[in-house]
């Protein structure tokens, strides 16, 4: 197996490549540039970089102004601090004139790990899937990360990228991989239930299938990037294929992908959903391996869960 | 524009206001009457704007921090020329361009949507750090309430814009005292403004914000001050001009009617005539 990147790294050091080729881009961090690798950027280009200390709120206002003023800002702490405490300011000064500012939110989900649950925040996609008009991004690996970040400079809007701070499989090196905001990625056909996964649980579900298939369980895995606009077509297709559907995500079951999916089967073609996730309760300290499997989460957790519930 | 044309725009601008609201059954007249004389001032000397090209990339920009006074901004806007004067019969009505606070999406001459207190002057620090980066000479402006000063955004948005010497920068305090549950000083008092502001790192004049020689001279020192944003404490009344508004909580946020708006512009027109 090829080696794990964090997708943190991946985000940092695409800024780095962006940043040669656009002069508009300017990165700005709340003093965790070391945490969400945005010290990448800050040390290739210091003139476009700007810290404006341990202040969530501040750092949204000020890219929301530098954007009007011809800057193309990416701004970055932790997916607690982006969509939780700067919610507000996101929602108002961001979304609401829909600027073209890019959240480059790091650490996010239970994969925080030892920091606990002050720090795993398990509800940003649901608190920023609310906002209109604002695009949500959570790739499943540093292929994924990579193509999301150019992908978010190129296309004008609020943005809410999710990245990770452990370290993940790469599972999109394969031939004919093609990023496109709000598409759905066919991973693997079957026709007897489908897994909708998002993030890092992507590649933990497709290894959950590989499980899956010895038992002769035949599983569609479909990789949604893209929580916000969600690819409803390449749901409905699948679920009218396989009449089961199953969601993985490292988010709380309430509101994020799981729900989206749901809402969207309930409206055009209601099949039963299971939603597979965080239940509604926080996280705790421990290594990020440990706590997906005690959430499972893991592969084997996905992989019993389902077993389960099928 | 000398005294007397800023202070006959200003008294047009105070007419609308109170008109607007009163059209509207709703709205915030009392510190958009405090604003008037600043917001004219802005608008028809010290920015370096142009209403016929409102995008015009060397335009100096304004973020209304005190986003609820739309009735003074919508005013200015229209009187400077930005938007048909009628239009203003729309504010706060289904449809209309002239929302209850600003929204930059519908109207080209609003530099910034803001509304929610506290969040303006990060955006014009953004701005001006915007400006900074680039080496550009556009200065901006942003107005903010004395009550507004009680959100902790405003201080990390000052420690970041004295920290960062943005001299190009002006913030503008319209401080009429009164905030809706009472007298600032009674809700939980921001005061001494002046030496929060300077322990910022920032230039601070303070100034009777209705007369028009102390404002001008503020803001000329504003732009002869360098590495070091200027922030203007402007002492000013609640409800300006009207008689029954004046210094008066209860019209922070309600409209007249028909017979207190005839009082309110039989007010402002005997200002005129003088």
């Amino acid at each position: 197996m090829a080696e794990k990147i964090a997708t943190r790294i991946s985000y940092g050091e695409t800024l780095v490549e962006l940043g040669k080729i656009h002069d508009d881009l300017v990165v700005l961090d709340a003093d965790l540039a070391a945490a969400t690798k945005t010290d990448m950027f800050k040390k290739a280009f210091p003139d476009r970089f700007i810290d404006v200390g341990i202040a969530e709120c501040n750092l949204m206002g000020i890219a929301a102004g530098m954007s009007t003023c011809g800057k193309v800002p990416f701004c970055s702490t932790f997916a607690m601090f982006a969509s939780g405490r700067a919610f507000e300011q996101v929602r108002n000064t961001i979304g609401y004139p829909h600027l073209n500012v890019k959240i480059g939110a790091t650490h996010a989900g239970i994969t925080v790990g030892e920091d606990g649950a002050s720090h795993q925040c398990n509800e940003d996609l649901a608190l920023m899937s609310t906002i209109p008009g604002m695009t949500v991004i959570v790739p499943s690996d540093d292929i994924e990360a990579r193509a999301a970040v150019k992908a978010a400079y190129e296309t004008y809007g609020p943005m809410y990228l999710r990245f990770g701070r452990a370290p993940v499989d790469i599972i999109n090196d394969f031939e004919g991989y093609k990023f496109e905001i709000g598409k759905g990625v066919r991973l693997k056909e079957g026709k007897d239930i489908t897994i909708i996964a998002t993030g890092i649980c992507v590649g933990n579900s497709l290894e959950a299938a590989k499980m899956l298939e010895n038992d002769g369980i035949s599983v569609e895995v479909i990789n949604i990037h893209t929580i916000k606009p969600l690819d409803t077509n390449i749901i409905i297709e699948s679920a009218k294929k396989t009449n089961r559907v199953f969601t993985v995500e490292e988010h709380s079951v309430i509101n994020g992908l799981g729900s989206q999916v749901a809402s969207t089967l309930a409206e055009n073609y209601p099949v039963k959903v299971t939603k597979l996730g965080m239940y509604d309760l926080f996280g705790q300290s421990g290594p990020a391996n440990e706590l997906l499997v005690k959430y499972q989460l893991d592969p084997t957790g996905i992989y019993n869960q389902i077993k389960e519930k099928l | 524009m000398n005294n007397n044309d800023l202070k006959i725009a200003a008294n047009q601008i105070r007419q609308s206001i109170v008109q607007m609201v009163h059209c509207a059954s709703s709205g915030h007249p009392g510190g958009s009457l405090s604003a008037a004389d600043i917001l004219t001032y802005l608008y028809f000397v010290e920015m370096n704007i142009d209403p016929k090209n409102p995008k015009m990339e060397e335009r100096d920009r304004f973020v209304l921090s005190k986003g609820h006074v739309t009735p003074a901004y919508y005013s200015t806007l229209a009187q400077r020329g930005y938007f048909d004067i009628a239009e203003l019969e729309t504010f706060r009505k289904v449809n209309s361009r002239l929302q209850g606070h600003p929204a930059m999406q519908y109207i080209e001459g609003i530099d910034m949507s803001s509304g929610s207190l506290g969040q303006g002057l990060s955006t014009a620090v953004g701005m001006a750090k915007a400006f900074k980066m680039d080496g550009k000479e556009n200065r901006v402006y942003a107005l903010c309430g004395d009550g507004e000063l009680q959100e902790g955004q405003i201080w990390e948005a000052a420690m970041f814009a004295g920290s960062n010497l943005l001299d190009n920068l002006t913030v503008i305090v319209d401080n009429n005292n009164l905030q809706i549950d009472g007298s600032i000083e009674e809700v939980n008092s921001p005061y001494p403004i002046d030496k929060k502001f300077e322990a910022f790192n920032f230039n601070v004049i303070v100034i009777d914000g209705h007369n028009f020689d102390a404002i001008a001279e503020a803001f000329k020192q504003a732009r002869q001050t360098k590495c070091m944003p200027t922030a203007i404490i402007a002492k000013t009344i609640k409800g300006k001009g009207v008689s029954f508004m004046e210094d008066n909580v209860a019209w922070h946020g309600s409209a007249p009617n028909a017979a207190q708006c005839q009082q309110a512009l039989a007010d402002l027109k005997k200002v005129e005539v003088e």
